[in-house]
């Protein structure tokens, strides 16, 4: 069959199926389960519209139970099985974790990441955000800023590959280096700074989005606020640090901690650049270092990811509940 | 503590909008004025342009006799009340009202004193550990007037400060501000709004902007008994004065008039020149100045189409002469509703008739007046 014609069926039988579901599903509901008649009829309308709404919740958390809340289980209890998954060793994964330095230098160096990449992309965005408001070429400034956004993780980490190469007819960071007379190196073989090296890349694509986010949350800023301060005597940095960045401060953090959670899921940088030597190691690409060989040590990684990552996420979402309010 | 002169000011956007022109104004230490005018004629511009957020693109003006032109705002001795309140939303009042001070680097005990002194004037000190999210409008309102106080401004500047209040509040705290002044009888107020008894019970002058500039200044009385042009005569008072069409037909210390609509023929205590004779003019009567009458020197009569009794008053709107034109207005104490459909004759006293040629008032012949070519209304 014509692949076309494959795709305008499943459309079709989708979006159908989604419409029919809620047609159907009320119907049944309306008609005869509950029907508004006869003498209950007050009383069955009542008890309809209670059930409405986790009637058209269903599909999605049936979906997201499915996808979402049976792995995280699913995954727990793998983890306490061994590489073949043929015997159940407690905490024998989580123990053997511990132990491994490379676990080690992985968690120390996820550390340093989750400090550095979203307070950095957070402090540029804001300061880009800032500086870019009034200029008439803030508008292209800003695009372009904000274009590594669409590249993929891998994508950025090829163009990096680029800027860092030890050849100084290819890296720009040798060819200058060569140029004042140094010789070339591999940044990415320095140790320790080559973590940084690599998060300089997430930051690069993370700062289009803390920028257009608190660009929004800026312009939101009351204009008069601003000017009181100007009358108050306050300079254009008090403004800036005492006026307006504590008015947004729900949407800092909001910015902060989903980079925060994005830190703790991306492995693409570290695994196209480096593949995890010259310890630069994270815990997402110690994770994929294990996947589809010891599951079980595997399924242990994710799940510290997950308690690490759980706490910053619960923040993240009180935050941007408060804002949305 | 400071009188402004502004001289020649204007006002232009982008280099070709021009929304002030020719802005000609002496304010003396102590005064409080008022600017009111149409929607977008300019006022809260021309308060921005004092303030120093907005910046004077032609003209110059002086407080305390400096240039100030191109001193920034904080420098000009000078503190704003806006109508949105704009108080700092992440501080406490104590906080908001101590910022000013803080950023000057005042000690601790310096800011604490004003601070207390200004919550104690406005009845704030219960409120000062609040956030403004935790204040009512009003509450609010005083905070933001506290905000300025604490500074010891030599100008206060308000734009709209009372418009985000329900009437009573609005009411209360216009005779807030007005106590505010008596204790404060040094300082220079400026102040923006729409509403005509804040104009005229607040201020000692009143400045009416419109059309780009300064149709008249003067006392509120005077504004009220001897407008210098129709627009201004339409625009102080309400219901707006009713301007007949009429010629003189007598001149000298006081003028008689002949008027066109209704036919009657009064006098007004304006004087005249022995060549304004048969001159068309516009005679004003203000609806609460006419009086019903049987003599034959009514000003006006017509047919009563609707009556509007307010209790105290009587409105009666008379039918139109022509359906562009406005209806005459009667304003009579106390409840006349038989009135409706009736034929009435009015008339007013003489030094209640206004006249006007040309759209300027006799009385201001011999000056410049500014007419603003726009709608009052
Ligand atoms: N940035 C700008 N560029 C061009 N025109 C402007 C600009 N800002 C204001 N104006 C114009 O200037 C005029 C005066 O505006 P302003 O806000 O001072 O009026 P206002 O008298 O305070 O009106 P309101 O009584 O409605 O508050 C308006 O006609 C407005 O359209
Ligand atoms: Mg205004």
């Amino acid at each position: 069959m014509n692949p076309i014609f494959q795709g305008l069926i499943t459309i079709v039988v989708g979006v159908g199926g989604c419409v029919g579901y809620f047609y159907f599903a009320n119907l049944i509901l309306d008609r005869f389960i509950f029907p508004a008649k006869g003498p209950e009829a007050g009383r069955n309308i009542n008890r309809a519209n209670q059930v409405r709404p986790w009637l058209f919740l269903f599909p999605a958390m049936f979906a997201l139970s499915l996808y979402l809340v049976y792995p995280v289980f699913g995954s727990f209890i793998r983890s306490l099985y061994n590489r073949a998954g043929t015997e159940f060793i407690g905490f024998g994964n989580y123990l053997n974790l511990f132990g491994d330095s490379a676990f080690q230098t992985a968690f120390f160096n996820n550390f340093l990441w989750v400090l550095v990449v979203p307070a950095m992309a957070t402090f540029l965005g804001l300061l880009v955000a800032q500086l870019t408001d009034r200029l008439a070429w803030g508008n292209i400034a800003k695009s372009l800023i904000f274009m590594p956004m669409a590249i993929s993780f891998v994508g950025a980490s090829l163009i990096w590959r680029f800027v860092y190469a030890a050849d100084p007819d290819i890296g720009i960071i040798n060819a200058i280096r060569v140029y004042f007379g140094a010789e070339a190196l591999d940044p990415l073989q320095v140790p320790f700074w080559n973590n940084f090296f690599l998060m300089v890349i997430l930051i690069w694509i993370q700062t289009g989005f803390a920028m257009v986010i608190l660009s929004a949350a800026l312009r939101g800023i009351p204009e008069e606020t601003v000017e009181a301060a100007i009358i108050d005597g306050a300079n254009p940095f008090q403004v800036f640090f005492r006026i307006k960045v504590p008015q947004i401060m729900g949407t800092i953090v909001v910015v902060w901690t989903t980079i925060t959670i994005l830190v703790l899921k991306v492995f693409d940088i570290v695994y196209a650049m480096t593949g995890g030597n010259f310890d630069t190691e994270i815990l997402p690409s110690y994770m994929m270092d294990f996947m589809f060989r010891d599951d079980g040590r595997a399924t242990a990684v994710a799940f510290v990811i997950m308690i690490v990552v759980l706490p910053v996420m619960i923040w993240n979402i009180v935050q941007a509940r408060k804002e949305m309010r | 503590m400071a009188d402004l002169k502004l001289t020649d000011v204007e006002k232009t956007y982008g280099g070709t909008v021009q929304v002030l022109r020719d802005i000609n104004l002496d304010i003396d230490q102590g005064e409080l004025i008022v600017f009111v005018g149409p929607s977008g004629c300019g006022k809260s511009t021309l308060l921005r342009m004092i303030a120093g957020l907005e910046k004077i693109t032609g003209g110059e003006l002086q407080i305390d006799g400096q240039v100030v032109n191109d001193v920034p705002p904080s420098e000009r001795g000078i503190a704003m009340v806006f109508q949105s309140y704009a108080l700092y939303p992440h501080m406490t009042v104590r906080d908001n009202m101590a910022f000013a001070l803080k950023i000057a680097g005042k000690s601790k005990a310096e800011i604490d004193e004003a601070v207390n002194a200004a919550a104690a004037k406005l009845q704030l000190e219960n409120f000062l550990d609040r956030l403004p999210k935790a204040l009512s409008g009003g509450q609010r309102q005083r905070v933001a007037i506290g905000r300025s106080i604490v500074r010891d401004p030599k100008v206060y500047l308000f734009d709209e400060p009372l418009s985000n209040l329900d009437a009573a509040l609005r009411v209360a705290t216009r005779i807030e501000i007005a106590q505010l002044k008596e204790q404060m009888p040094e300082s220079t107020m400026i102040y923006v709004t729409h509403d005509q008894v804040e104009a005229m019970t607040l201020a000692s002058r009143i400045v009416v902007l419109a059309g780009g500039g300064v149709a008249q200044v003067g006392s509120p009385l005077t504004l009220y008994e001897k407008p210098n042009s129709t627009f201004v005569a339409q625009f102080i008072g309400s219901p707006a004065m009713n301007l007949l069409g009429g010629k003189i037909v007598g001149t000298g210390e006081t003028t008689t008039l002949e008027l066109e609509e209704g036919g009657g023929t009064i006098t007004s205590h304006y004087p005249s020149k022995p060549e304004d004779m048969g001159a068309p003019v516009k005679v004003g009567i203000r609806p609460e100045d006419m009086t019903e009458t049987d003599a034959n020197d009514f000003a006006y009569h017509g047919t009563v189409e609707i009556t509007e009794a307010l209790g105290e008053v009587t409105l009666l709107y008379f039918q139109k002469s022509a359906p562009d034109h406005d209806p005459v207005i009667g304003k009579l104490s106390g409840i006349h509703k038989e009135l409706r459909g009736q034929d009435v004759k009015l008339t007013a006293a003489p030094e209640k008739v206004h006249v006007f040629k040309d759209d300027i008032s006799l009385l201001y012949r011999d000056e410049t007046v500014f007419l603003p070519g726009v709608q009052p209304h």
